[in-house]
C-alpha cells in the first residue's frame, strides 16, 4: 500500500534535523496563519498562483530562487563548518552519511532552483518588456513551467523530513548512484526532481525562443536587439538543444534503477563512463546557459551607470552567439582523467581554451564602455566590476585546468571547487543579484534600499575571496573535494580562513535581506518611488512604460528605429508611449489554475514513484495529463481589456509624468 | 500575442489520416527494431547494421508526418531550426563515438 515508505523514514534519530523540521514548522505556520488572518489566500490564488502574467511569474521565479538561496547557501556553511572541524582526532559534527547528502543537495539546489529559477525570473521579467510585447509567446506555458520547478525543489525538501536525498553529488555518477551501491530513496528524489525541473526548464527555452523570435516590436530587427534579449535568446538555445540529454542521461540511470538495466552499471555491459559523457555534454552548455544572461545583464547595467551606448555592440553579439555554438564542443574537460588518449584530451582543452576569446572580448567592451563614461557608482556597478575582477581570475584558473596536463593534477581536487565557485558566485550570482538591483524599481515601483545592497557587496566579495582562495592552496596540497574528514595539519588552517569567508558570506546573505526588507519598509518615501518608469536614464524599450508596468506592457505597440531605442527616442523628443494616440482593446490571456493543477499531480507522481507507491504514482500520472487535456479543449482563455480602460489607465500615467516633471 | 488560442504559423498541422499514417509507420518501424533484436535471427553486427537504418527511417517518420518539415511559408525558421539540430546531434553523436571509442581502447574496457 505504501510502497517502501514507513515511519522508519522520518529521520528521527538525527537531530540536526529534527530541529530544522521544528523550526521550519513554525515558520511555515506562522506564514501560512498570517495569510489566513490577512484573508490573503484569495488575492494570492487569484493575483499571483494562477497568473499567467510574465511580470507575476517573474516575482515569483525569483522569490522560489531566493528560498533556493537560504537552504542551498545553509548546507553550504554547514559543510565549511564541519570541514573546520572535522581535523584529526575530531570527527566533526556531520556523520558522512549525511554530510554526503549535504553536498549533494547543495550543488543541485544551487544550480536547478537558486540559478536556473533566478534567470528564468529575468528573462521573464525583462524579456517580453525589452522587445516591446505584451506577453511571451505560451503565457501558460509559462506558469506550467513555475510550477514544475517549484514542485519540483518542494520534492527535494520534502527528502530533508521524509527519507534521505543523494550522496552522490550534484550530478549523481554511475557506479555510486546505481542500486547496488545507492539502495535507498536518496536518488530516485534527485532523479524525480531533475525530471520534473527539467520539463519546466525546456517549455521556459521554447517559451522564450519562440517569443524572441515571433514577438519583437516593428522595426526591431536582430541588430537592433538588447543585449539581455540576445543573450536570454542563445540560452534559450542551449536549453532546447540540451536539456533532452539531460532528461535521457537522467531517464536511463532511472532504467537502471527502477527496471533492473544495465546502461551504466558494472555488470551485465553497462558502461558508466557514458553516463559521464552523456551529463556533460549537457553540463557544459548548462553553465553558458546560466552565465550569458548575467554577461545580458552587465552589458546593459554598465552602459546605463557609464552615460553611454555599449561599446561595440556587435561584436558582444558575434561573441555571445560563438560561446553558445563553442560550448557545445567542450564537455570532455570535465573529464580528461577517464582514460581518453591524448588526441581526444587535446581536442577538448583547445576548443577550451579557444571559449576564453570571445569572454575575453566580452571584458574589453565592458571595460571600454566604462572609459571616459561618466560612471555613478550604484549598488549595481559595485556588483558589475566586482564580476569583472572576480570573474577573470576565475576564467583564468579556468584555462589552467583546460590543460589536459594540468588537470590531472587538480582533477576533483578543491582547486576545481574554488574554480567554479570562482565563475559561478562571480560571474552568474553577482550578475544575477546586479540584475535584480538593476530592475527593481521596474518591477516593483520601488528602488531597492541602496546602502545595504552595498553592504551585501562587500561582505559577499570579501568573503567570497576568504572562502574560496584558500581552497585553491588546499587544491595545489592534494586536498580532493566531497571529504568528511582529514588528518593533514597543513590543510587545518586554510580551512578555518574558509570558514571565516563562509561566515562573511552569511553577512552578505544577510545584508540582501536587510536590503529587501528596508526597500520595502520605505517604499513610500518619495526619493524611493519610481514614478517615471525611468529612474536610471535607461536606453531600452522596458524603461519607456510606466513602473510597475501595466498588465498588458504597452498601450500602443513602440516602433523601433534603431538600437538603444528608448534612448533613441529620447534624444529625438519622441514620445515612445505614444500618449493620447488612439488605444485599442487589448486581447490578453486569462489566469488557469491548470498550471497549479499540473504541478501538484506531478509532485504527487515524484513522490509516489520515490517510494514505489505505485497506485498513488498512477492517480498523479493521470492528473497531469488530465489537467492537460482538459486545459487543451478549454475555449474560454482569453478575454479583451476595453479601450476606455486602457485609456483610462494611461492617461493616468501621462498625468503622473507631467506631475513629475512640473516639479 | 493577437490570439494565443490558434496561433496560425502559416503552416499545414497536418489532418487525421496523416497523423494515423506517421503513427502506424512509428509503430511498425518500432516492433521491427524489438524483433530484429530479440529474436537473435542476425549476427551483432547484422542487428546493428538493421537497427541504424530502422533508427534513421524512424527520424524521417517523425519528421515529416508529426514536426509537418517541408514546404510551407515557415519554412525558413524550420529549416534553420532542423540544420540547427542536426548540427548538435551529429556533434553529440559524432564525439560521443569518437570519446568512448578511445577510452574503451585505452582502459580495455571492450
Amino acid at each position: 500500500m505504501l510502497g517502501r515508505l514507513s515511519l522508519s523514514a522520518i529521520p528521527l534519530d538525527v537531530p540536526i534535523l529534527v530541529g530544522t523540521f521544528i523550526g521550519v514548522l513554525i515558520v511555515g505556520v506562522a506564514v501560512l496563519g498570517l495569510i489566513t488572518y490577512y484573508g490573503k489566500w484569495g488575492y494570492l490564488w487569484k493575483e499571483w498562483f494562477t497568473s499567467v502574467d510574465h511580470k507575476r511569474l517573474a516575482v515569483m521565479y525569483i522569490v522560489l530562487a531566493l528560498v533556493a538561496l537560504a537552504r542551498g547557501f545553509a548546507d553550504a556553511i554547514m559543510m565549511r563548518t564541519q570541514l573546520a572541524l572535522a581535523y584529526a582526532g575530531n570527527p566533526g559534527y556531520l556523520p558522512p552519511h549525511h554530510y554526503d547528502q549535504i553536498f549533494s543537495a547543495h550543488g543541485t539546489i544551487m544550480i536547478f532552483f537558486l540559478a536556473m529559477a533566478f534567470m528564468t525570473g529575468l528573462f521573464n521579467f525583462i524579456v517580453p518588456l525589452q522587445i516591446g510585447a505584451r506577453d511571451v509567446a505560451y503565457p501558460f506555458l509559462n506558469n506550467l513551467s513555475f510550477w514544475m520547478t517549484a514542485v519540483a525543489f518542494m520534492l527535494v525538501n520534502i527528502s530533508l523530513f521524509i527519507g534521505e536525498f543523494s550522496q552522490c553529488g550534484w550530478l549523481a555518477y554511475p557506479p555510486l548512484s546505481e542500486m547496488q551501491f545507492s539502495p535507498g530513496v536518496g536518488v530516485d528524489y534527485y532523479i524525480w526532481a531533475i525530471q520534473i525541473s527539467g520539463v519546466g526548464t525546456l517549455l521556459t527555452g521554447v517559451n522564450f525562443f519562440v517569443t524572441i523570435v515571433k514577438m519583437r516590436a516593428p522595426g526591431m530587427t536582430w541588430l537592433k536587439m538588447p543585449v539581455f534579449t540576445w543573450t536570454a535568446f542563445c540560452s534559450s538555445i542551449l536549453i532546447m538543444a540540451t536539456f533532452p540529454v539531460l532528461t535521457v542521461a537522467v531517464a536511463l540511470l532511472g532504467l537502471d534503477r527502477y527496471f533492473g538495466m544495465h546502461f551504466f552499471t558494472n555488470d551485465g555491459g553497462g558502461n558508466q563512463m557514458l553516463y559521464l559523457n552523456l551529463i556533460w555534454a549537457w553540463g557544459h552548455p548548462e553553465v553558458y546557459i546560466l552565465v550569458l544572461p548575467a554577461f545580458g545583464v552587465f552589458s546593459e547595467v554598465v552602459p546605463a551607470f557609464s552615460g553611454k551606448p555599449l561599446f561595440g555592440y556587435k561584436t558582444m553579439v558575434y561573441a555571445t552567439c560563438s560561446i553558445m555554438v563553442l560550448s557545445f564542443l567542450v564537455w570532455v574537460h570535465h573529464f580528461f582523467t577517464m582514460g581518453a588518449g591524448p588526441d581526444v584530451n587535446a581536442f577538448f582543452g583547445i576548443a577550451t581554451m579557444i571559449i576564453s576569446i570571445p569572454t575575453g572580448v566580452k571584458l574589453f567592451n565592458w571595460l571600454f564602455t566604462m572609459y571616459k563614461g561618466r560612471i555613478q557608482y550604484h549598488a549595481c556597478m559595485y556588483w558589475a566590476v566586482g564580476f569583472m575582477v572576480v570573474f577573470t581570475i576565475g576564467g583564468m584558473t579556468g584555462v589552467m585546468m583546460a590543460i589536459p596536463g594540468s588537470d590531472f593534477v587538480l582533477h576533483n581536487s578543491l582547486f576545481l571547487i574554488a574554480h567554479f565557485h570562482n565563475v559561478i558566485i562571480g560571474g552568474v550570482y553577482f550578475g544575477y543579484v546586479c540584475g535584480m538591483n538593476f530592475w527593481a524599481p521596474k518591477v516593483l515601483g520601488f528602488k531597492m534600499n541602496e546602502a545595504w545592497g552595498i553592504r551585501a557587496f562587500w561582505f559577499w566579495l570579501v568573503g567570497f575571496f576568504f572562502a574560496f582562495m584558500p581552497l585553491y592552496v588546499l587544491g595545489f596540497e592534494g586536498m580532493t573535494r566531497r571529504m568528511n574528514h582529514y588528518d593533514n595539519p597543513a590543510w587545518h588552517p586554510w580551512m578555518l580562513i574558509a570558514e571565516v569567508g563562509a561566515v562573511l558570506i552569511l553577512f552578505g546573505v544577510v545584508c540582501q535581506l536587510m536590503q529587501i526588507f528596508v526597500s520595502i519598509r520605505d517604499c513610500n518615501k518619495p526619493e524611493n518611488r519610481d514614478f517615471t518608469g525611468d529612474p536610471w536614464n535607461g536606453r531600452t524599450l522596458e524603461w519607456s512604460t510606466s513602473s510597475p508596468p501595466p498588465v498588458y506592457n504597452y498601450a500602443i505597440v513602440p516602433h523601433v528605429s534603431s538600437l538603444d531605442a528608448y534612448m533613441h527616442d529620447k534624444e529625438n523628443g519622441i514620445d515612445t508611449r505614444q500618449a493620447g494616440g488612439q488605444y485599442e482593446a487589448i486581447h490578453m490571456p486569462k489566469n488557469t489554475a491548470a498550471g497549479i493543477s499540473a504541478g501538484a499531480f506531478a509532485l504527487i507522481f515524484g513522490f509516489a514513484a520515490v517510494w514505489y507507491i505505485w497506485w498513488l504514482a498512477a492517480i498523479g500520472l493521470v492528473g497531469v495529463i488530465a489537467t492537460i487535456i482538459a486545459r487543451s479543449a478549454n475555449k474560454d482563455i482569453d478575454y479583451y481589456i476595453p479601450a476606455e480602460e486602457v485609456a483610462r489607465i494611461e492617461n493616468e500615467h501621462t498625468r503622473k509624468l507631467m506631475a513629475q516633471a512640473a516639479e | 500575442m493577437s490570439n494565443p488560442n490558434t496561433s496560425s504559423s502559416g503552416e499545414s498541422h497536418g489532418s487525421v489520416s496523416s497523423y494515423l499514417i506517421g503513427f502506424v509507420l512509428a509503430v511498425i518501424l518500432t516492433v521491427l527494431s524489438f524483433g530484429v533484436v530479440m529474436s537473435h535471427s542476425l549476427a551483432p553486427t547484422g542487428t546493428l547494421a538493421v537497427l541504424s537504418v530502422l533508427a534513421l527511417v524512424q527520424v524521417l517518420v517523425h519528421l515529416h508526418y508529426f514536426l509537418h518539415m517541408g514546404g510551407g511559408s515557415e519554412a525558413r525558421w524550420n529549416n534553420i531550426a532542423f540544420v540547427f539540430t542536426v548540427a548538435f546531434v551529429s556533434i553529440l553523436i559524432v564525439g560521443t563515438v569518437f570519446v568512448m571509442a578511445n577510452t574503451s581502447m585505452n582502459m580495455m574496457s571492450r
